[in-house]
């Protein structure tokens, strides 16, 4: 899937509107998820669902706080994390460090920039099996897969927005005499910023993604391995589990950087927060 | 003041004489095409309010980026202070620095926010010292560009249609305040805009350029504070009228 950089329009924020006006349509929004779920239980305890094939939520509750009480989940979501904190911390120094090297410079996008626009059609999770014969079934290849696909889109947004800068404020900025290093820090790095955190959040998003595959090779533990072993099994309801960890990090993880984009970005008139460049 | 830029090959001893600035033969065209400016000659005195006038295309933005170090000398020369300043139509803050942090700029020392203030204050802005620039308005923004420029004690100010994209009564003010600081600052001001009343209000000098020539250059009679319905400028907005093409029925 290659990384690509995504309008900024596609990414609107709701989340002060919600707070604000508590009205029926909001209301509306909420109920028919909650519906859903109530109409999925009551398919499972009329039979109607056979629950091998899905678990009821309840179940999935269920299941949900016995393996938070048995620790399982615990010690397999922090692997998770760690693999995911790990390879993004990665795709950050590598995406910025590259994205500096060819935003700043001509010679440095001739040289940096080909090789990664190259690169980054390639699907990245056709590497699996290359990095499973490089770095064997340990945390290495995981850690890489990550990595590799986090990058992209850091490097993808940070460069446009290193190029975008307006010629303006930079011609402004050598009639007052700044130098190249104050220019960098000053105009050039806080103006890309926006796009910057535009592409973390990509990058979080797509950090999740390759660990959901990468932890169901040859995984021994891990959010991803706890589903696998549960095929095995037909346990419907850890699976399910699963899935809803997966999502409520995918969740939690892009609020995280909401935020940051709230404080760090604080400049910016009310009504453009949140929407990236 | 001192002699900063010289084609190579070109120095023949033109000194800034009795100029701030002095500009000899300056000629400046893009590829093959007509000159932009052609073999211009112009000297601003030490203090001196100069008004450029000129249709779009007459070659005014060119003579300002040249003379403010953006575009280079190529046939003639130019002799200008270092400390210049420019202030643009579109103010040019920075969105992500405060009002203040934009003023001092680059600028160096423990006092930098002192500094920021005092000439805010002088600008009339001294309540937005901690605002965001996307926070201003249009004549906010200016004023904060005009601070910008004038805390760097330049020796050459350029003012580049500054007003042009305010309304008339913010216009208004920023002319009296323009005035106001050119008399206590005392730097040479040249002021590009298409607004004759404006060059009559402010400027010692009203220079017309048109296809990158000096069509007109009138002095205006120095006594101050100026009023707009001063009968004298009504000659002499006609001539400037004139010279720019605009019948003055």
């Amino acid at each position: 899937m290659p990384a690509t950089v995504i309008p900024s329009a596609t990414v609107p924020w709701h989340g002060r509107t919600m707070l604000r006006h508590v009205d029926a349509h909001t209301l509306l929004r909420y109920a028919s998820p909650v519906i859903l779920v109530l109409l999925w239980q009551g398919a499972c305890s009329t039979g109607m669902v056979s629950t091998r094939q899905v678990a009821s939520p309840m179940q999935v509750i269920m299941t949900g706080w016995g393996l938070l009480r048995d620790g399982t989940l615990g010690a397999n979501l922090g692997v998770s994390l760690a693999r995911a904190a790990t390879g993004l911390a990665i795709a950050v120094v590598l995406g910025v460090g590259f994205a500096l090297i060819s935003g700043l410079s001509r010679l440095g996008e001739d040289i940096v920039d080909a090789p990664l626009q190259i690169l980054r059609t390639l699907p990245a999770l056709a590497m699996v099996p290359l990095f499973i014969l490089w770095f064997g079934i340990g945390e290495v290849p995981k850690i890489a897969l990550v990595a590799l696909g986090a990058t992209f889109p850091i490097y993808l947004n940070l460069h446009k927005g290193i190029r975008s800068i307006d010629p303006r404020l930079l011609e402004m900025t050598r009639m007052l005499g700044l130098s190249r290093l104050q220019t960098i820090r000053d105009v050039i790095l806080p103006g890309a910023l926006p796009d910057l955190l535009v592409g973390l959040r990509f990058a979080v998003g797509m950090s999740w993604l390759m660990l959901v595959v990468a932890e169901q090779v040859n995984a021994e533990s891990g959010i991803g391995h706890m589903m696998m072993e549960a095929q095995d099994f037909l346990r419907t309801d850890i699976i399910m589990v699963g899935l809803v960890i997966y999502g409520l990090l995918g969740l939690v993880s892009d609020q995280v950087v909401r935020l940051m984009e709230r404080a760090l970005l604080s400049w910016r008139p009310v009504h453009q927060r949140g929407q990236g460049a | 003041m001192n002699a900063v830029v010289m084609p190579d090959g070109m120095r023949d001893g033109v000194a800034p004489a009795n100029g701030v600035v002095a500009i000899n033969g300056l000629t400046r065209r893009f590829g093959r095409g007509p000159a932009v400016l052609d073999s211009l000659d112009l000297t601003i005195a030490p203090g001196e309010f100069v008004a450029l006038l000129g249709h779009s295309g007459s070659g005014k933005s060119t003579l300002l980026r040249t003379l403010a170090g953006l575009d280079p000398v190529n046939e003639g020369t130019l002799s200008r202070p270092d400390a210049v300043s420019v202030v643009f139509q579109d103010g040019r803050l920075l969105p992500w620095k405060r009002v203040w942090e934009n003023v001092v700029l680059g600028q160096a020392g423990a006092d930098r926010r002192d500094r920021a203030i005092a000439m805010l204050e002088e600008v009339g802005l001294g309540h937005r010292v901690d605002a965001w620039p996307l926070t201003l308005s249009g004549g906010e923004t200016q004023r904060a560009a005009l601070a910008r420029a004038l805390v760097r004690r330049p020796a050459f100010l350029m003012l580049d249609e500054p007003f042009a994209a305010l309304d008339a009564l913010a216009r208004l003010k920023m002319q009296r305040l323009v005035s106001r600081l050119w008399a206590r600052h005392g730097c040479a001001v040249l002021l590009v805009t298409h607004d004759v009343d404006e060059a009559l209000m402010l400027a010692d000098l009203a220079i017309v350029l048109d296809r990158g020539r000096i069509r007109t250059d009138m002095a205006i009679a120095p006594e101050r504070p100026r009023h707009h319905a001063d009968p004298g400028f009504i000659h002499l907005r006609g001539v400037l009228l004139d010279a720019l093409g605009v019948q003055d029925d």
